[in-house]
């Protein structure tokens, strides 16, 4: 998040966002990503397209507020973020 | 209103360079302050009558999404708590001594603009260039000339980085597709004349130790009537390279799918090729009185990851030679330099001299203090750091005085130094977002950029004088 040239990666309750609209696709935040977790859209494996949905939803109602400093933490995410089992340790 | 300086006054900043590194620090730095319920005055200096560095004079016309950033770089400068001074070169219009005498402490925020040195016979011959000067060509910077020399139907980019694509990219591009970009007219009708058919570009090391980015690398597969071809005898396969892949980042096996998809891919017959060369090792660059050609070395990987030479002679025909091998610092008058890397020598922003001991007050951020590697949000991070040691060592709550902050401006009026504002780069913004849409050409053009410095200049200081 100190990576984002554009302060687009905006935090949830258990997850990190990318903002589709806000991301310049300049690709910092891909290596820095302590659990590689960081995908190109064209680029997500299978697996995971649940995510990307959920990524691009959570937005849905927050539209583009222009920089992730000017949510701040937010208390909630995406319903499948939700859903997901407690883990032992906190992801980043 | 002159104010006499005081003993205890906010902590004011100069920070030299008004690329994304300069405004990054100076965002930084501005929040911290005032989180901290502190007062602090910056000025960002940019030898350049316009703001924003690399981005407005390094990233491809074609990358518009890229430039972006620009309107986050915007608002932290529109924000009114740094003030942004332009065509004011550090070194000549003002040097250290003035700094010291206006400031308490200075971030130098240069930057590395010049093309790294690739030494290998024949290349300084004609027809071989540095990948800077022609990104500056077709970025419109004030002070590249603004004729190139596009004769060569093949093209060789030796360097395996962004850049390199780059360059590639923009030689291997038929113009019609640039036309939506802000290239200047010059640099259309520069291109628009171009014979080329082949751009080879050509990488000292293996298809898994690129170091392009995965969207880079793919979108040349996307570019309109252009082919882009690799080759199998650049892709080993030896246990060397399965095993760095097997332990390689995303990044890195998103890439390698990506190539190997070109490897099966039919060309389509495109009137122009874009050619990825892998375990070339460039040996000299030759021709009698001008480049005709590059000699490459084959290399094969190395069980640490490295690669060395086969002996295996490898010759390519081309009419002009673009080396993309890095950028390069340049020194800065009374400040040290570490010539072998090309930075400021500092500890995590704190410059130091050739002892390590830190030089009080001044400090370096982004290309210039870590040399050029990363993306521009890692220069973030990096600003991040050289703002915290700076705020280690200032006192918040005041500092010796300084004379009144309008005082640098009259010095520059002092010394006949046009310099520009940010209320005079609005004016140049504006204005040249009114060429794109007076533009006649076919498609939407949303800016076309002013190339020369006295027109930039004029424009910004006619709207200063009306403004002010």
């Amino acid at each position: 998040m100190d990576e984002c040239p554009v302060d687009c990666i905006y935090e949830g309750d258990r997850s990190l966002y990318i903002h589709p609209d806000e991301c310049v696709d300049c690709g910092a935040c891909e290596p820095v990503c302590p659990v590689e977790a960081i995908y190109y859209e064209d680029d997500v494996p299978e697996q995971w397209a649940e995510y990307y949905k959920a990524n691009v939803e959570f937005f849905d109602d927050l539209g583009s507020p222009g920089g992730a400093a000017r949510t701040g933490v937010l208390a909630f995410d995406h319903p499948i973020i939700s859903a997901l089992p407690p883990q032992v340790v906190a992801g980043a | 209103m002159t104010r006499t300086p005081t003993a205890h006054q906010p902590l004011r900043v100069a920070i030299i360079g008004a690329g994304p590194a300069g405004i990054y620090a100076g965002n930084i730095l501005a929040r911290a302050v005032q989180d901290a319920g502190g007062e602090v005055g910056i000025d960002l200096f940019d030898s350049l009558p316009a703001p924003y560095g690399l981005i407005r004079y390094g990233v491809a016309p074609d990358h518009p999404r890229i430039k972006g950033i620009v309107n986050s770089l915007h608002e932290m400068l529109d924000a009114g708590t740094i003030r942004f001074i332009g065509n004011v070169d550090y070194g000549t219009d003002l040097d250290l001594a003035d700094l010291r005498a206006h400031y308490h402490a200075v971030i130098f925020a240069t930057g590395a603009i010049r093309d790294a040195v690739l030494g290998v016979p024949g290349i300084d011959l004609p027809g071989s260039h540095g990948a800077a000067d022609f990104v500056s060509w077709f970025d419109g910077h004030p002070d590249a000339p603004r004729e190139w020399p596009l004769d060569a139907t093949d093209i060789a980019v030796i360097g395996n980085g962004n850049v390199a694509l780059d360059v590639a990219r923009m030689l291997a591009k038929h113009p019609v597709d640039l036309l939506p970009t802000d290239i200047p007219a010059n640099v259309h009708a520069g291109l628009a004349g171009s014979p080329v058919t082949d751009v080879h570009v050509f990488g000292r090391r293996g298809p898994a130790q690129v170091k392009f980015t995965p969207i880079e690398l793919r979108e040349l597969g996307d570019i309109p009537n252009v082919d882009v071809l690799v080759y199998g005898e650049d892709f080993p396969r030896d246990e060397h390279s399965e095993r760095l892949l097997a332990a390689s980042n995303n990044q890195v096996k998103v890439m390698t799918r990506t190539l190997n998809g070109w490897l099966t891919r039919e060309p389509t017959g495109a009137p122009r090729r874009l050619h990825l060369h892998f375990l070339h090792s460039p040996v000299e660059v030759y021709g009698a009185g001008r480049v005709e050609g590059v000699r490459f070395e084959r290399t094969e990987p190395t069980a640490d990851g490295g690669v060395r030479g086969t002996g295996e002679i490898l010759d390519y025909s081309v009419q002009a030679v673009y080396r993309a091998v890095g950028y390069r610092g340049t020194a800065l008058a009374r400040v040290p330099f570490d010539e072998a890397r090309g930075v400021i020598p500092n500890d995590g922003g704190r410059v130091v001299d050739a002892q390590g001991a830190p030089l009080p007050g001044l400090y370096a951020t982004g290309w210039i203090k870590r040399g050029p590697v990363g993306l521009i949000g890692h220069t973030k991070s990096d600003a991040l750091e050289t703002v915290t040691k700076l705020l280690e060592d200032f006192d918040l709550t005041g500092q010796p005085g300084r004379p009144e902050e309008d005082a640098i401006l009259a010095l520059l009026d002092e010394r006949g130094i046009r310099f520009t504002t940010w209320s005079g780069w609005l004016a140049v913004d504006a204005h040249e977002r009114a060429l794109g849409e007076a533009d006649p050409s076919p498609v939407t053009r949303e800016r076309v950029k002013v190339v020369p410095r006295d027109e930039q200049v004029g424009i910004a200081r006619a709207e200063s004088l009306v403004s002010s």
